[in-house]
């Protein structure tokens, strides 16, 4: 679902940038071509970036349960 | 405290030092030291027991044959061999030195079954004892090597490592699960790549042992924990290099088996690049490495990031270069564009020199037309009946006077010839040549002139005119053959 849209998105800023490279578009056009293409790259670089940098561990708890805490590694038994 | 000398090794060494294992200065003999439990014993110092177990072992296995699987085989620089030998239970290392090592027609492999000669060693400095071989031979296939390809084709031939059954890699994967030792390089190595190259993506550590008994067992947990409790885009299964035996937890069916169930695709990086492992072929992509495993994760978004970033430079260059042009025919435009006060004087200087020009053309145009006229005017002249009137008058007084003096010449010409012809006439006269001695023959009676004697014939009368009167005669005889020219003595003699 992600991927389609995202395709689509980079698919429809490729043909704007082929459009205003061919010069054949008038002013008010290209520069509305290069409105939506500005908004498609926003779009496009937001869904690469949308992932949140986080690492973490499993542990388990006393219960059992599976639980997440933040991982570091311990350089001195990583070696 | 016996035990932690005997033990003395790796990191425990420094502790160990620290703790006085002999009494201060002067405190009785070398070797002697006070024992809570007992009275005076032999208290060995590490070299001397090193020693003796030296003089043991290598006195007793001076020479002998061992066979074993190789395994761990490594060769420095230094050209030497170093590995284990070993079977189900136990292991031994072994060294090859150079010398002996190049005799070898074969380089030794882990997993090589092999029978070799030599004798034990002990090393003291690191209280070890090993094999030092001068001899080695292949016996053929390592137990374990055999057991990974038998492995291998009995899941083969289950379809296990099909192409057709492994599943794609997420697009953009953006939570990750990595079962691997919390404590091993691999996920440092992992991690590392992951931060260089900016990947914002959330991981999460799944801890297991890597190598042992337990570990196959806890990884194939971990897999099913991942997949029931955790919704991640994809597996990362992953440990650094070792020895075959070390890798040999990624070498089980289980494991190779709970990879195929898993629903979220596997990446397997087990090991360096050389080692394949059953959870490498198993799994839906095998990374060499660590770090290659995180490198696939990023490489399709970073490609992707570049085709957003290039798309995104290129239409802002286009649009600034489109919009430079423009401005630069706003310019030339704008240059084109007069001062209309500037035009109206261009229009009068147009509209005067347009009428200069016109007066200039109607005036030349008269000068022509009068130069034209007074030519005709001229020719006119020339032509005029007058001038006409007046040659003719002169023509006819020449041809009144030529007249004249033709008719003069006429006059005299005819007058002369007249003259001559009245001479001549003269001459011709029947009269003056009759006056001058001739005379004309007339026959009788049709008075035709005779020319010829044979026109008349003897007896016949003929009338003879002469210049004064005439004659008539009587023809006496004809001659054809007299003549004015023949003498008339002669006439008179044909008489």
């Amino acid at each position: 679902m992600a991927e389609k849209k995202f395709e689509k998105a980079l698919e429809e800023l490729e043909e704007i940038v082929h459009a205003l490279e061919s010069g054949e578009l008038p002013l008010d056009e290209a520069l509305k071509a290069f409105e939506k293409g500005m908004k498609l790259v926003k779009y496009c670089s937001g869904k690469l970036e949308e992932a949140e940098k986080k690492v973490t561990m499993l542990v388990k708890a006393e219960n059992g349960k599976v639980d997440q805490v933040p991982f570091e590694i311990r350089e001195e038994e990583a070696s | 405290m016996f035990g932690f000398i005997l033990s003395v090794a790796g990191s425990w060494f420094d502790r160990v030092r620290a703790v006085p294992i002999r009494a201060p200065h002067g405190a009785g003999k070398r070797g002697v030291f006070l024992n809570p439990f007992q009275g005076n014993t032999r208290v060995y110092t590490v070299s001397e027991l090193t020693e003796e177990i030296r003089g043991l072992l290598e006195e007793q296995f001076a020479f002998l044959w061992i066979e074993g699987e190789i395994s761990n085989f490594r060769s420095p620089i230094s050209g030497h061999y170093y590995f284990a030998l070993k079977d189900e239970r136990a292991q031994i290392r072994a060294v090859m030195f150079r010398n002996k090592a190049r005799t070898l027609k074969f380089l030794p492999e882990d997993g090589m079954k092999v029978v070799a000669q030599g004798r034990v060693g002990v090393y003291p400095p690191r209280g070890e004892y090993q094999m030092i071989l001068d001899y080695l031979e292949p016996m053929g296939v390592g137990a374990l090597a055999l057991a990974f390809e038998q492995l291998k084709r009995k899941l083969a031939s289950q379809g296990i490592f099909d192409e057709a059954v492994k599943k794609p890699l997420p697009f953009l994967p953006r939570k990750v699960a990595v079962i691997t030792s919390p404590t091993g390089a691999a996920i440092r190595d992992f991690l590392k790549v992951l931060g260089r190259r900016f990947a914002n993506m959330e991981v999460i550590v799944v801890p297991v042992r890597v190598q042992g008994e337990e570990a196959s067992g806890e990884i194939v947990e971990a897999l099913e924990m991942v997949n029931t409790h955790l919704s991640v885009d994809v597996i990362i299964l992953t440990r650094g290099g070792g020895s075959v035996e070390d890798l040999w937890a990624f070498n089980q069916e289980v494991l190779a088996l709970a990879i195929r169930r898993s629903n979220v695709p596997v990446i397997s990086a087990v090991g360096h690049e050389i080692d394949v492992t059953i959870a490498d072929l198993a799994a839906d992509f095998r990374a060499p490495t660590p770090s290659a495993a995180a490198e696939m994760l990023v490489t399709e978004k970073e490609i992707l990031v570049t085709r957003v970033l290039d798309l995104k430079k290129r239409m802002e260059n286009r649009l600034e270069s489109l919009l430079s042009n423009l401005r630069e025919d706003l310019e030339r435009s704008a240059g084109r564009l007069h001062d209309p006060r500037k035009r109206l004087a261009d229009s009068w200087m147009r509209l005067d020199d347009l009428s200069g020009r016109v007066i200039h053309a109607g005036r030349s145009y008269l000068e022509n037309a009068k130069r034209m006229l007074e030519a005709e005017k001229r020719a006119l002249h020339y032509h005029s009946p007058l001038l006409f009137l007046s040659a003719m008058r002169q023509e006819k007084n020449f041809t009144a006077q030529a007249l004249v003096r033709a008719a003069g010449i006429y006059l005299s010409s005819r007058k002369m010839s007249l003259s001559m012809l009245e001479r001549q006439l003269q001459n011709l006269s029947p009269l003056s040549i009759l006056s001058r001695g001739y005379s004309i023959t007339v026959h009788f009676p049709e008075r035709s002139v005779v020319r010829k004697a044979s026109e008349v014939g003897k007896g016949d009368l003929v009338q003879v005119l002469l210049g004064e009167g005439g004659m008539n005669c009587r023809v006496e005889k004809t001659d054809n053959t007299m003549s004015v020219l023949s003498a008339p003595e002669e006439m008179m003699d044909r008489e």
